[in-house]
Protein backbone atom coordinates (compact mmCIF):
# COMPACT_ATOMS: atom_id res chain seq x y z
CA UNK A 1 0.00 0.00 0.00
CA UNK A 2 1.79 3.47 -0.90
CA UNK A 3 -1.73 5.54 -1.09
CA UNK A 4 -4.85 6.36 1.28
CA UNK A 5 -7.00 8.81 0.84
CA UNK A 6 -9.55 10.49 3.28
CA UNK A 7 -12.77 12.01 2.89
CA UNK A 8 -12.89 15.14 5.63
CA UNK A 9 -16.32 17.10 6.10
CA UNK A 10 -16.65 20.37 7.75
CA UNK A 11 -19.80 19.65 9.92
CA UNK A 12 -21.49 21.65 12.83
CA UNK A 13 -20.07 20.57 15.68
CA UNK A 14 -21.52 16.72 17.43
CA UNK A 15 -22.22 18.51 21.01
CA UNK A 16 -23.95 21.50 19.11
CA UNK A 17 -27.42 21.69 19.58
CA UNK A 18 -28.95 22.97 16.15
CA UNK A 19 -31.80 24.95 15.45
CA UNK A 20 -34.12 25.41 12.72
CA UNK A 21 -34.49 29.23 11.26
CA UNK A 22 -38.08 30.62 12.48
CA UNK A 23 -39.04 31.20 8.31
CA UNK A 24 -38.19 27.29 7.48
CA UNK A 25 -35.58 28.16 5.21
CA UNK A 26 -32.75 25.86 6.61
CA UNK A 27 -31.05 25.62 9.82
CA UNK A 28 -29.20 28.36 11.01
CA UNK A 29 -25.25 28.06 10.90
CA UNK A 30 -23.98 31.41 12.02
CA UNK A 31 -21.65 31.66 14.72
CA UNK A 32 -22.02 27.80 15.21
CA UNK A 33 -18.71 25.77 16.17
CA UNK A 34 -17.97 23.88 13.42
CA UNK A 35 -15.63 20.24 13.80
CA UNK A 36 -14.62 17.26 11.62
CA UNK A 37 -17.51 14.86 11.12
CA UNK A 38 -16.94 12.59 13.97
CA UNK A 39 -16.72 9.47 11.62
CA UNK A 40 -14.15 11.07 9.12
CA UNK A 41 -11.99 11.48 12.33
CA UNK A 42 -12.27 7.86 12.53
CA UNK A 43 -11.45 7.40 9.32
CA UNK A 44 -8.32 9.66 9.56
CA UNK A 45 -7.04 7.59 12.82
CA UNK A 46 -7.25 4.20 10.80
CA UNK A 47 -5.54 5.89 7.67
CA UNK A 48 -2.58 7.34 9.88
CA UNK A 49 -2.69 3.81 12.48
CA UNK A 50 -2.31 1.82 8.77
CA UNK A 51 0.14 4.39 8.08
CA UNK A 52 2.58 4.03 10.89
CA UNK A 53 2.11 0.26 10.90
CA UNK A 54 3.62 0.33 7.10
CA UNK A 55 6.36 1.92 5.69
CA UNK A 56 6.28 4.97 3.29
CA UNK A 57 2.65 5.14 3.12
CA UNK A 58 1.23 8.79 2.08
CA UNK A 59 -2.13 9.96 3.83
CA UNK A 60 -4.14 12.69 1.49
CA UNK A 61 -6.92 14.14 3.67
CA UNK A 62 -9.61 15.57 1.16
CA UNK A 63 -12.33 17.92 1.45
CA UNK A 64 -15.33 20.00 -0.38
CA UNK A 65 -16.78 22.92 1.16
CA UNK A 66 -16.45 26.41 1.73
CA UNK A 67 -12.82 28.47 2.05
CA UNK A 68 -12.88 27.63 5.78
CA UNK A 69 -12.77 24.21 5.54
CA UNK A 70 -9.13 24.66 5.46
CA UNK A 71 -9.92 24.54 9.28
CA UNK A 72 -10.85 21.36 9.36
CA UNK A 73 -8.39 20.02 6.84
CA UNK A 74 -5.51 21.81 8.59
CA UNK A 75 -7.15 19.40 11.86
CA UNK A 76 -6.29 16.68 9.73
CA UNK A 77 -2.64 17.45 8.94
CA UNK A 78 -1.90 17.99 12.67
CA UNK A 79 -3.47 14.97 13.28
CA UNK A 80 -1.13 13.49 10.89
CA UNK A 81 -2.21 13.71 6.90
CA UNK A 82 0.75 14.23 4.78
CA UNK A 83 -1.06 16.80 2.91
CA UNK A 84 -4.13 17.91 2.44
CA UNK A 85 -6.16 19.21 -1.21
CA UNK A 86 -9.53 21.45 -0.84
CA UNK A 87 -12.00 21.60 -3.21
CA UNK A 88 -13.19 25.11 -2.63
CA UNK A 89 -16.97 25.73 -3.49
CA UNK A 90 -19.75 27.97 -1.66
CA UNK A 91 -22.41 25.77 -3.28
CA UNK A 92 -24.25 22.66 -1.15
CA UNK A 93 -22.87 19.64 -2.35
CA UNK A 94 -25.14 16.54 -2.11
CA UNK A 95 -23.75 12.88 -1.73
CA UNK A 96 -23.71 11.87 -5.46
CA UNK A 97 -21.75 15.22 -6.22
CA UNK A 98 -19.26 14.78 -3.46
CA UNK A 99 -19.11 11.37 -5.03
CA UNK A 100 -18.16 12.36 -8.67
CA UNK A 101 -15.80 14.75 -7.01
CA UNK A 102 -13.85 12.00 -4.69
CA UNK A 103 -13.61 10.41 -8.26
CA UNK A 104 -12.27 12.94 -10.09
CA UNK A 105 -9.68 13.37 -6.91
CA UNK A 106 -9.11 9.25 -6.91
CA UNK A 107 -8.16 9.01 -11.11
CA UNK A 108 -5.70 11.84 -10.17
CA UNK A 109 -4.08 10.35 -6.87
CA UNK A 110 -4.74 6.63 -7.62
CA UNK A 111 -5.10 5.56 -3.82
CA UNK A 112 -4.84 2.19 -2.87
CA UNK A 113 -7.84 2.84 0.03
CA UNK A 114 -10.12 5.39 -0.13
CA UNK A 115 -11.62 5.64 3.84
CA UNK A 116 -14.38 7.76 4.73
CA UNK A 117 -16.56 7.76 7.78
CA UNK A 118 -19.93 6.19 7.41
CA UNK A 119 -22.53 9.39 7.35
CA UNK A 120 -21.71 12.92 7.79
CA UNK A 121 -23.82 14.39 11.19
CA UNK A 122 -25.73 17.04 9.05
CA UNK A 123 -27.46 15.69 6.33
CA UNK A 124 -27.27 11.94 7.71
CA UNK A 125 -27.49 10.92 4.44
CA UNK A 126 -24.90 7.61 4.06
CA UNK A 127 -24.46 8.01 0.68
CA UNK A 128 -21.09 8.87 -0.83
CA UNK A 129 -18.47 6.22 -0.01
CA UNK A 130 -21.16 3.34 -1.69
CA UNK A 131 -21.90 5.73 -4.88
CA UNK A 132 -17.78 6.63 -4.86
CA UNK A 133 -17.01 2.78 -4.97
CA UNK A 134 -19.67 2.58 -7.86
CA UNK A 135 -18.55 5.03 -10.09
CA UNK A 136 -15.30 3.92 -9.16
CA UNK A 137 -16.06 0.63 -10.45
CA UNK A 138 -14.01 -0.97 -7.23
CA UNK A 139 -15.54 -2.79 -3.61
CA UNK A 140 -17.50 -1.13 -0.97
CA UNK A 141 -17.09 -2.01 2.83
CA UNK A 142 -19.25 0.13 4.65
CA UNK A 143 -19.86 0.51 8.56
CA UNK A 144 -16.39 -1.16 9.25
CA UNK A 145 -15.28 -2.16 13.09
CA UNK A 146 -12.30 -3.92 11.91
CA UNK A 147 -9.87 -4.12 8.88
CA UNK A 148 -7.33 -6.29 8.23
CA UNK A 149 -4.64 -6.09 5.31
CA UNK A 150 -2.78 -8.71 3.46
CA UNK A 151 -1.37 -8.11 0.34
CA UNK A 152 -3.79 -6.90 -2.32
CA UNK A 153 -6.43 -7.29 -0.23
CA UNK A 154 -8.12 -6.32 3.16
CA UNK A 155 -11.07 -8.16 5.45
CA UNK A 156 -13.45 -6.36 7.01
CA UNK A 157 -15.85 -6.87 9.73
CA UNK A 158 -18.63 -4.28 10.19
CA UNK A 159 -21.53 -4.08 12.61
CA UNK A 160 -25.13 -4.69 10.55
CA UNK A 161 -28.35 -4.82 11.98
CA UNK A 162 -27.75 -8.92 13.13
CA UNK A 163 -24.30 -8.68 14.76
CA UNK A 164 -21.03 -8.45 13.00
CA UNK A 165 -20.53 -9.34 8.85
CA UNK A 166 -16.82 -10.08 7.24
CA UNK A 167 -16.58 -9.65 4.24
CA UNK A 168 -13.10 -9.53 2.18
CA UNK A 169 -12.37 -6.99 -0.78
CA UNK A 170 -9.36 -6.39 -3.37
CA UNK A 171 -7.46 -3.25 -3.44
CA UNK A 172 -8.31 -0.24 -4.47
CA UNK A 173 -11.53 -0.02 -2.31
CA UNK A 174 -13.46 2.18 -0.50
CA UNK A 175 -14.31 1.58 3.21
CA UNK A 176 -16.34 3.61 5.25
CA UNK A 177 -16.09 3.51 8.76
CA UNK A 178 -18.27 3.05 12.37
CA UNK A 179 -17.70 4.47 15.66
CA UNK A 180 -16.24 1.46 17.28
CA UNK A 181 -13.28 1.11 14.78
CA UNK A 182 -10.80 2.65 17.02
CA UNK A 183 -10.84 6.42 19.16
CA UNK A 184 -8.93 9.08 17.16
CA UNK A 185 -6.11 10.74 19.05
CA UNK A 186 -5.84 14.13 20.73
CA UNK A 187 -3.77 16.54 18.44
CA UNK A 188 -0.76 18.01 19.96
CA UNK A 189 0.17 21.54 20.49
CA UNK A 190 3.14 21.31 18.45
CA UNK A 191 1.45 19.43 15.84
CA UNK A 192 -0.90 21.92 15.19
CA UNK A 193 2.57 24.03 14.75
CA UNK A 194 3.97 21.44 12.57
CA UNK A 195 0.83 21.51 10.79
CA UNK A 196 0.77 24.73 9.21
CA UNK A 197 3.82 23.96 6.85
CA UNK A 198 2.15 20.83 4.99
CA UNK A 199 0.92 21.31 2.01
CA UNK A 200 -2.90 22.61 1.52
CA UNK A 201 -4.14 22.53 -2.18
CA UNK A 202 -6.96 24.68 -2.92
CA UNK A 203 -8.73 23.32 -6.23
CA UNK A 204 -12.49 23.73 -7.58
CA UNK A 205 -14.94 21.91 -9.20
CA UNK A 206 -14.55 23.41 -12.47
CA UNK A 207 -10.93 22.49 -12.48
CA UNK A 208 -12.12 18.55 -11.96
CA UNK A 209 -14.81 19.11 -14.69
CA UNK A 210 -17.20 18.35 -12.18
CA UNK A 211 -20.67 20.48 -11.88
CA UNK A 212 -22.63 21.29 -8.56
CA UNK A 213 -25.70 19.94 -9.46
CA UNK A 214 -28.73 20.30 -7.17
CA UNK A 215 -30.43 16.72 -7.02
CA UNK A 216 -33.20 17.51 -4.37
CA UNK A 217 -34.63 20.85 -3.69
CA UNK A 218 -35.42 21.34 -0.26
CA UNK A 219 -38.87 23.12 0.23
CA UNK A 220 -38.84 23.95 3.96
CA UNK A 221 -37.23 22.95 6.99
CA UNK A 222 -39.21 22.42 10.43
CA UNK A 223 -38.44 21.50 13.84
CA UNK A 224 -39.21 17.92 15.22
CA UNK A 225 -42.67 17.65 16.53
CA UNK A 226 -41.33 18.14 20.71
CA UNK A 227 -42.38 15.72 23.23
CA UNK A 228 -44.47 17.01 26.15
CA UNK A 229 -42.30 16.69 29.61
CA UNK A 230 -44.35 14.10 31.10
CA UNK A 231 -44.74 13.35 35.36
CA UNK A 232 -42.40 11.79 37.51
CA UNK A 233 -43.40 9.06 40.26
CA UNK A 234 -41.87 8.80 43.69
CA UNK A 235 -41.01 4.81 43.12
CA UNK A 236 -41.18 1.77 41.61
CA UNK A 237 -44.51 0.98 42.97
CA UNK A 238 -46.22 3.88 41.67
CA UNK A 239 -44.17 3.47 38.28
CA UNK A 240 -45.75 0.04 37.39
CA UNK A 241 -49.10 1.75 38.82
CA UNK A 242 -48.76 4.18 36.30
CA UNK A 243 -48.01 1.58 33.34
CA UNK A 244 -50.55 -0.29 34.37
CA UNK A 245 -52.98 2.33 34.22
CA UNK A 246 -51.80 3.25 30.79
CA UNK A 247 -52.35 -0.86 29.66
CA UNK A 248 -48.38 -0.83 29.23
CA UNK A 249 -47.57 -3.78 31.21
CA UNK B 1 -48.99 5.03 -12.67
CA UNK B 2 -45.65 5.14 -10.13
CA UNK B 3 -44.19 1.66 -10.79
CA UNK B 4 -42.51 0.82 -7.40
CA UNK B 5 -40.01 -1.57 -6.80
CA UNK B 6 -38.68 -2.69 -3.59
CA UNK B 7 -35.66 -4.89 -2.94
CA UNK B 8 -36.49 -7.37 -0.23
CA UNK B 9 -34.66 -8.04 2.47
CA UNK B 10 -34.80 -11.59 4.25
CA UNK B 11 -32.44 -13.82 5.61
CA UNK B 12 -33.11 -16.99 2.92
CA UNK B 13 -35.79 -18.38 5.15
CA UNK B 14 -37.46 -15.34 6.89
CA UNK B 15 -38.35 -11.82 4.89
CA UNK B 16 -37.28 -9.08 7.13
CA UNK B 17 -40.32 -6.72 8.42
CA UNK B 18 -38.60 -4.14 7.40
CA UNK B 19 -39.89 -5.40 3.81
CA UNK B 20 -43.27 -5.19 4.90
CA UNK B 21 -42.75 -0.99 6.28
CA UNK B 22 -41.55 -0.38 3.00
CA UNK B 23 -45.10 -1.73 1.21
CA UNK B 24 -46.13 0.75 3.73
CA UNK B 25 -44.63 3.47 2.45
CA UNK B 26 -44.65 3.02 -1.20
CA UNK B 27 -48.53 2.40 -0.94
CA UNK B 28 -48.62 6.06 0.18
CA UNK B 29 -47.47 6.91 -3.77
CA UNK B 30 -50.30 7.88 -5.62
CA UNK B 31 -51.23 5.59 -7.84
CA UNK B 32 -48.56 2.99 -7.21
CA UNK B 33 -48.10 -0.12 -8.65
CA UNK B 34 -45.93 -2.23 -6.27
CA UNK B 35 -43.75 -5.17 -7.07
CA UNK B 36 -41.08 -6.83 -4.17
CA UNK B 37 -37.53 -8.43 -5.72
CA UNK B 38 -36.01 -11.12 -3.60
CA UNK B 39 -32.37 -12.05 -4.31
CA UNK B 40 -31.09 -15.19 -3.02
CA UNK B 41 -30.01 -18.69 -3.85
CA UNK B 42 -33.02 -19.85 -3.33
CA UNK B 43 -35.99 -17.11 -2.59
CA UNK B 44 -39.06 -20.23 -2.92
CA UNK B 45 -40.05 -19.30 0.47
CA UNK B 46 -39.54 -15.81 1.19
CA UNK B 47 -41.00 -15.25 -2.41
CA UNK B 48 -44.19 -16.69 -0.85
CA UNK B 49 -44.26 -14.18 1.82
CA UNK B 50 -43.75 -11.49 0.12
CA UNK B 51 -46.98 -12.15 -1.72
CA UNK B 52 -48.90 -12.58 1.10
CA UNK B 53 -48.38 -8.94 2.00
CA UNK B 54 -51.24 -6.70 1.39
CA UNK B 55 -50.46 -3.85 -1.60
CA UNK B 56 -47.88 -5.84 -3.40
CA UNK B 57 -48.94 -6.53 -7.28
CA UNK B 58 -45.63 -8.86 -7.83
CA UNK B 59 -42.71 -10.59 -6.69
CA UNK B 60 -39.85 -11.06 -8.50
CA UNK B 61 -37.43 -14.36 -7.58
CA UNK B 62 -33.95 -13.53 -8.54
CA UNK B 63 -32.21 -17.11 -8.00
CA UNK B 64 -28.85 -17.00 -8.41
CA UNK B 65 -25.78 -19.04 -6.62
CA UNK B 66 -23.86 -15.59 -6.57
CA UNK B 67 -26.95 -14.25 -4.59
CA UNK B 68 -26.92 -16.47 -1.55
CA UNK B 69 -25.37 -13.50 0.72
CA UNK B 70 -26.36 -10.02 0.08
CA UNK B 71 -23.40 -8.07 -0.48
CA UNK B 72 -23.98 -4.45 -2.52
CA UNK B 73 -21.29 -5.05 -4.81
CA UNK B 74 -23.03 -8.19 -6.50
CA UNK B 75 -26.71 -6.88 -5.48
CA UNK B 76 -26.76 -3.29 -6.85
CA UNK B 77 -25.47 -4.16 -11.08
CA UNK B 78 -28.50 -6.58 -10.69
CA UNK B 79 -31.29 -4.31 -8.77
CA UNK B 80 -30.01 -1.41 -11.11
CA UNK B 81 -30.54 -3.31 -14.61
CA UNK B 82 -34.16 -4.61 -13.12
CA UNK B 83 -34.97 -0.67 -12.24
CA UNK B 84 -35.29 -0.22 -15.96
CA UNK B 85 -39.17 -1.24 -15.70
CA UNK B 86 -39.91 1.54 -12.95
CA UNK B 87 -40.14 5.05 -11.90
CA UNK B 88 -39.46 4.36 -8.54
CA UNK B 89 -36.84 1.88 -6.50
CA UNK B 90 -36.89 1.59 -2.56
CA UNK B 91 -35.06 -0.10 -0.05
CA UNK B 92 -34.86 -0.64 4.02
CA UNK B 93 -33.26 2.21 5.90
CA UNK B 94 -31.38 -1.04 7.36
CA UNK B 95 -27.95 -1.81 7.24
CA UNK B 96 -28.74 -3.96 4.14
CA UNK B 97 -30.33 -1.06 2.48
CA UNK B 98 -27.86 1.92 3.60
CA UNK B 99 -25.15 -0.77 1.84
CA UNK B 100 -27.08 -1.51 -1.29
CA UNK B 101 -29.28 1.74 -2.63
CA UNK B 102 -26.37 4.27 -3.02
CA UNK B 103 -24.73 2.09 -4.75
CA UNK B 104 -27.60 1.57 -7.01
CA UNK B 105 -28.33 4.80 -7.76
CA UNK B 106 -24.88 5.78 -8.19
CA UNK B 107 -24.63 3.06 -10.85
CA UNK B 108 -27.92 4.69 -12.43
CA UNK B 109 -26.53 7.81 -12.64
CA UNK B 110 -28.92 9.14 -10.10
CA UNK B 111 -29.22 10.89 -6.18
CA UNK B 112 -31.01 9.24 -3.45
CA UNK B 113 -33.25 10.31 -0.80
CA UNK B 114 -32.29 8.82 2.30
CA UNK B 115 -34.65 7.55 5.05
CA UNK B 116 -38.03 8.21 3.73
CA UNK B 117 -40.47 9.61 6.52
CA UNK B 118 -43.14 10.62 4.98
CA UNK B 119 -44.31 10.71 1.51
CA UNK B 120 -46.00 14.04 0.17
CA UNK B 121 -46.23 13.07 -2.83
CA UNK B 122 -44.44 10.54 -5.75
CA UNK B 123 -41.72 13.27 -5.73
CA UNK B 124 -41.95 15.19 -2.26
CA UNK B 125 -41.04 13.26 0.87
CA UNK B 126 -39.93 14.21 4.88
CA UNK B 127 -36.61 13.03 6.18
CA UNK B 128 -34.92 14.11 8.93
CA UNK B 129 -31.38 15.83 9.10
CA UNK B 130 -29.22 16.58 12.12
CA UNK B 131 -30.16 13.48 14.14
CA UNK B 132 -33.46 14.48 13.88
CA UNK B 133 -33.26 17.84 14.74
CA UNK B 134 -34.95 19.46 11.93
CA UNK B 135 -37.21 17.68 9.40
CA UNK B 136 -36.71 18.63 5.53
CA UNK B 137 -39.34 18.38 2.72
CA UNK B 138 -37.33 17.58 0.04
CA UNK B 139 -38.39 16.75 -4.26
CA UNK B 140 -36.49 15.34 -6.53
CA UNK B 141 -37.04 15.25 -10.34
CA UNK B 142 -39.55 13.52 -11.78
CA UNK B 143 -38.04 12.95 -15.20
CA UNK B 144 -35.61 10.77 -12.98
CA UNK B 145 -35.89 7.66 -11.22
CA UNK B 146 -36.71 7.93 -7.54
CA UNK B 147 -34.59 5.92 -5.33
CA UNK B 148 -34.96 6.36 -1.43
CA UNK B 149 -34.02 4.44 1.30
CA UNK B 150 -37.19 3.89 3.46
CA UNK B 151 -37.05 5.15 7.83
CA UNK B 152 -38.49 1.90 8.21
CA UNK B 153 -39.25 3.11 12.31
CA UNK B 154 -41.76 5.23 11.22
CA UNK B 155 -44.22 3.14 9.01
CA UNK B 156 -46.25 0.49 10.33
CA UNK B 157 -45.91 -2.91 8.44
CA UNK B 158 -48.41 -3.73 5.73
CA UNK B 159 -50.48 -6.55 6.78
CA UNK B 160 -51.06 -10.04 5.58
CA UNK B 161 -54.00 -10.61 3.07
CA UNK B 162 -52.27 -10.02 -0.43
CA UNK B 163 -51.87 -12.76 -3.16
CA UNK B 164 -49.59 -11.64 -5.72
CA UNK B 165 -47.92 -13.15 -8.69
CA UNK B 166 -44.66 -14.82 -8.34
CA UNK B 167 -42.77 -15.02 -11.02
CA UNK B 168 -38.20 -15.68 -11.80
CA UNK B 169 -36.55 -13.08 -13.17
CA UNK B 170 -33.06 -14.20 -15.32
CA UNK B 171 -30.62 -11.02 -15.44
CA UNK B 172 -27.88 -11.01 -17.96
CA UNK B 173 -25.30 -9.10 -15.98
CA UNK B 174 -21.74 -9.76 -15.38
CA UNK B 175 -21.06 -9.01 -11.70
CA UNK B 176 -17.49 -8.52 -10.15
CA UNK B 177 -15.49 -11.13 -8.33
CA UNK B 178 -13.43 -8.02 -6.33
CA UNK B 179 -15.89 -8.62 -2.89
CA UNK B 180 -16.42 -11.99 -1.23
CA UNK B 181 -18.41 -12.98 1.63
CA UNK B 182 -16.57 -14.35 4.63
CA UNK B 183 -18.62 -14.68 7.38
CA UNK B 184 -21.13 -12.83 10.15
CA UNK B 185 -21.41 -13.82 13.63
CA UNK B 186 -25.06 -12.81 15.36
CA UNK B 187 -25.93 -13.07 18.59
CA UNK B 188 -29.20 -14.51 18.02
CA UNK B 189 -31.08 -15.07 21.14
CA UNK B 190 -34.95 -15.74 21.63
CA UNK B 191 -35.93 -12.40 22.86
CA UNK B 192 -38.03 -10.56 20.63
CA UNK B 193 -36.42 -8.74 18.01
CA UNK B 194 -35.03 -5.07 19.00
CA UNK B 195 -36.42 -3.07 15.77
CA UNK B 196 -40.06 -4.75 15.74
CA UNK B 197 -40.99 -5.32 19.35
CA UNK B 198 -43.65 -3.76 21.29
CA UNK B 199 -41.41 -3.56 24.29
CA UNK B 200 -37.58 -2.06 24.80
CA UNK B 201 -35.76 -2.13 28.08
CA UNK B 202 -32.51 -0.17 27.29
CA UNK B 203 -29.55 0.38 29.74
CA UNK B 204 -27.05 2.44 29.64
CA UNK B 205 -23.25 3.35 31.10
CA UNK B 206 -24.82 3.16 34.72
CA UNK B 207 -25.31 -0.73 34.51
CA UNK B 208 -21.33 -0.72 34.81
CA UNK B 209 -20.69 -4.42 33.38
CA UNK B 210 -22.00 -7.20 30.99
CA UNK B 211 -22.74 -9.19 34.58
CA UNK B 212 -25.51 -6.46 35.72
CA UNK B 213 -27.13 -6.73 32.06
CA UNK B 214 -28.52 -9.50 33.33
CA UNK B 215 -30.38 -7.52 35.69
CA UNK B 216 -32.35 -5.79 32.48
CA UNK B 217 -32.45 -9.38 31.14
CA UNK B 218 -34.51 -10.86 33.83
CA UNK B 219 -36.61 -7.62 34.01
CA UNK B 220 -36.97 -8.01 30.04
CA UNK B 221 -38.21 -11.56 30.27
CA UNK B 222 -40.85 -11.10 32.62
CA UNK B 223 -42.00 -8.28 30.26
CA UNK B 224 -41.76 -9.90 26.87
CA UNK B 225 -39.15 -7.36 25.83
CA UNK B 226 -36.61 -6.50 23.61
CA UNK B 227 -33.15 -5.14 25.00
CA UNK B 228 -31.23 -2.19 24.02
CA UNK B 229 -28.11 -0.17 24.75
CA UNK B 230 -26.47 3.38 24.75
CA UNK B 231 -23.64 3.83 22.89
CA UNK B 232 -21.65 4.41 26.08
CA UNK B 233 -22.66 0.80 27.57
CA UNK B 234 -21.73 -1.01 23.71
CA UNK B 235 -18.24 1.02 23.77
CA UNK B 236 -17.65 -0.46 27.37
CA UNK B 237 -18.66 -3.92 26.31
CA UNK B 238 -21.57 -4.39 28.59
CA UNK B 239 -23.75 -5.19 25.62
CA UNK B 240 -22.92 -6.53 21.42
CA UNK B 241 -23.07 -3.38 18.78
CA UNK B 242 -26.48 -5.18 17.57
CA UNK B 243 -28.28 -3.58 20.78
CA UNK B 244 -27.08 0.14 19.85
CA UNK B 245 -30.11 2.53 19.87
CA UNK B 246 -29.44 5.41 18.62
CA UNK B 247 -28.25 7.47 15.15
CA UNK B 248 -25.67 5.45 14.83
CA UNK B 249 -27.32 2.45 16.03
CA UNK B 250 -31.37 1.32 15.59
CA UNK B 251 -33.96 3.48 15.25
CA UNK B 252 -36.97 2.17 17.10
CA UNK B 253 -40.52 2.52 17.56
CA UNK B 254 -41.76 0.68 20.40
CA UNK B 255 -45.12 1.09 22.68
CA UNK B 256 -42.95 1.64 25.24
CA UNK B 257 -39.27 2.35 25.87
CA UNK B 258 -37.46 2.17 29.48
CA UNK B 259 -34.28 3.86 29.56
CA UNK B 260 -32.05 2.83 32.05
CA UNK B 261 -28.96 4.47 33.33
CA UNK B 262 -29.06 6.68 29.95
CA UNK B 263 -28.59 10.52 30.28
CA UNK B 264 -30.59 11.66 26.81
CA UNK B 265 -27.68 12.37 25.06
CA UNK B 266 -29.38 13.66 21.78
CA UNK B 267 -27.44 10.73 19.34
CA UNK B 268 -29.04 8.61 21.92
CA UNK B 269 -32.71 10.10 21.69
CA UNK B 270 -32.91 10.04 17.82
CA UNK B 271 -32.92 6.75 18.05
CA UNK B 272 -36.22 6.84 20.81
CA UNK B 273 -38.53 9.35 19.22
CA UNK B 274 -41.10 7.35 17.62
CA UNK B 275 -41.45 5.45 21.01
CA UNK B 276 -45.29 6.05 22.26
CA UNK B 277 -44.37 6.32 25.49
CA UNK B 278 -40.86 6.62 26.85
CA UNK B 279 -39.95 5.67 30.74
CA UNK B 280 -36.76 7.17 32.33
CA UNK B 281 -35.17 5.65 35.68
CA UNK B 282 -31.78 7.72 36.58
CA UNK B 283 -30.38 8.76 39.34
CA UNK B 284 -29.67 12.27 38.03
CA UNK B 285 -32.93 14.27 38.58
CA UNK B 286 -31.41 16.84 35.89
CA UNK B 287 -30.37 14.27 32.91
CA UNK B 288 -31.86 15.46 29.72
CA UNK B 289 -33.56 12.11 29.31
CA UNK B 290 -36.52 13.34 31.64
CA UNK B 291 -36.78 16.60 29.09
CA UNK B 292 -38.78 13.62 26.76
CA UNK B 293 -39.75 11.09 29.08
CA UNK B 294 -43.72 10.33 29.63
CA UNK B 295 -42.88 9.24 32.98
CA UNK B 296 -39.86 9.98 34.75
CA UNK B 297 -38.39 8.12 38.03
CA UNK B 298 -35.36 9.58 39.84
CA UNK B 299 -33.10 6.63 41.96
CA UNK B 300 -30.85 4.34 42.04
CA UNK B 301 -31.19 1.78 39.34
CA UNK B 302 -29.95 -1.18 41.35
CA UNK B 303 -32.25 -1.13 44.00
CA UNK B 304 -35.41 -0.03 41.73
CA UNK B 305 -34.80 -2.76 38.46
CA UNK B 306 -34.95 -6.10 40.99
CA UNK B 307 -38.06 -4.21 42.82
CA UNK B 308 -39.80 -3.61 39.54
CA UNK B 309 -38.92 -7.19 39.02
CA UNK B 310 -40.94 -8.37 42.07
CA UNK B 311 -44.22 -5.68 41.31
CA UNK B 312 -44.57 -7.01 38.19
CA UNK B 313 -43.94 -11.08 39.03
C1 LIG C 1 -21.32 10.74 16.01
C2 LIG C 1 -21.89 10.19 17.28
C3 LIG C 1 -22.85 9.21 17.22
C4 LIG C 1 -23.39 8.67 18.37
N1 LIG C 1 -24.35 7.71 18.27
C5 LIG C 1 -24.94 7.22 19.39
C6 LIG C 1 -25.98 6.23 19.33
O1 LIG C 1 -26.35 5.74 18.26
N2 LIG C 1 -26.53 5.81 20.50
C7 LIG C 1 -26.17 6.30 21.71
O2 LIG C 1 -26.74 5.88 22.75
N3 LIG C 1 -25.18 7.22 21.80
C8 LIG C 1 -24.56 7.68 20.67
N4 LIG C 1 -23.52 8.58 20.80
C9 LIG C 1 -22.99 8.86 22.13
C10 LIG C 1 -23.79 9.86 22.96
O3 LIG C 1 -23.35 11.17 22.66
C11 LIG C 1 -23.57 9.60 24.48
O4 LIG C 1 -22.21 9.66 24.76
C12 LIG C 1 -24.13 8.25 24.95
O5 LIG C 1 -25.45 8.07 24.50
C13 LIG C 1 -24.09 8.20 26.45
O6 LIG C 1 -24.49 6.95 26.93
P1 LIG C 1 -25.12 6.79 28.38
O7 LIG C 1 -26.34 7.62 28.50
O8 LIG C 1 -25.23 5.34 28.66
O9 LIG C 1 -23.94 7.30 29.32
P2 LIG C 1 -23.81 8.62 30.21
O10 LIG C 1 -24.06 9.83 29.41
O11 LIG C 1 -22.55 8.49 30.95
O12 LIG C 1 -25.03 8.50 31.22
C14 LIG C 1 -25.13 7.57 32.26
C15 LIG C 1 -26.34 7.96 33.09
O13 LIG C 1 -26.55 7.02 34.09
C16 LIG C 1 -26.97 7.67 35.27
N5 LIG C 1 -26.63 6.81 36.41
C17 LIG C 1 -25.39 6.51 36.89
N6 LIG C 1 -25.49 5.61 37.90
C18 LIG C 1 -26.80 5.33 38.06
C19 LIG C 1 -27.53 4.48 38.94
N7 LIG C 1 -26.92 3.71 39.85
N8 LIG C 1 -28.88 4.45 38.81
C20 LIG C 1 -29.52 5.20 37.89
N9 LIG C 1 -28.87 6.03 37.03
C21 LIG C 1 -27.54 6.08 37.12
C22 LIG C 1 -26.24 8.97 35.26
O14 LIG C 1 -26.95 9.94 36.03
C23 LIG C 1 -26.22 9.31 33.77
O15 LIG C 1 -27.34 10.11 33.41
C24 LIG C 1 -22.96 9.13 19.63
C25 LIG C 1 -22.00 10.13 19.71
C26 LIG C 1 -21.45 10.65 18.55
C27 LIG C 1 -20.41 11.70 18.65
Amino acid sequence: MQKIMVGIKRVVDFNVRIRVKADGSGVMLDGLKMSVNPFDEIALEEALRIKERGSNIEVVAVSIGVADTQQQLRTALAMGADRAILVQTDAAIEPLTAAKVFLALAKQENPDLILLGKQAIDDDANQTGQMLAALWERPQATFASKIEFSTGKASVTSEVDAGLKTIEVDLPAVMTVDLRLNEPRYVKLPDIMKAKKKPLDVTSLDALSVGATGWLKTLKTEPPPQRQKGIMVKDAAELVEVLKKKGLI
Amino acid sequence: MHKILIIGEHDGKTLNPATAKCVTCAAGIPEAEITVAVFGADTSTVATQAAALSGVKAVLRVDRAENLHPLAAIFAPQLAALAADYTHVFGPSTSFGKDLMPRTAALLGVAQVSDLMAVEGAYRFRRPIYAGNAIVTVEADPSRKLIATVRVASFQAAPAGGNATVASKSLDVSLPSHTRYIGAKSGSTDRPDLQTAARVISGGRALGSAENFKLLFSLADKLGAAVGASRAAVDAGYAPNEMQVGQTGKIISPEIYIAIGISGAIQHLTGIKDARTIVAINKDGEAPIFEVADVGLVGDLFQIVPELERLIG
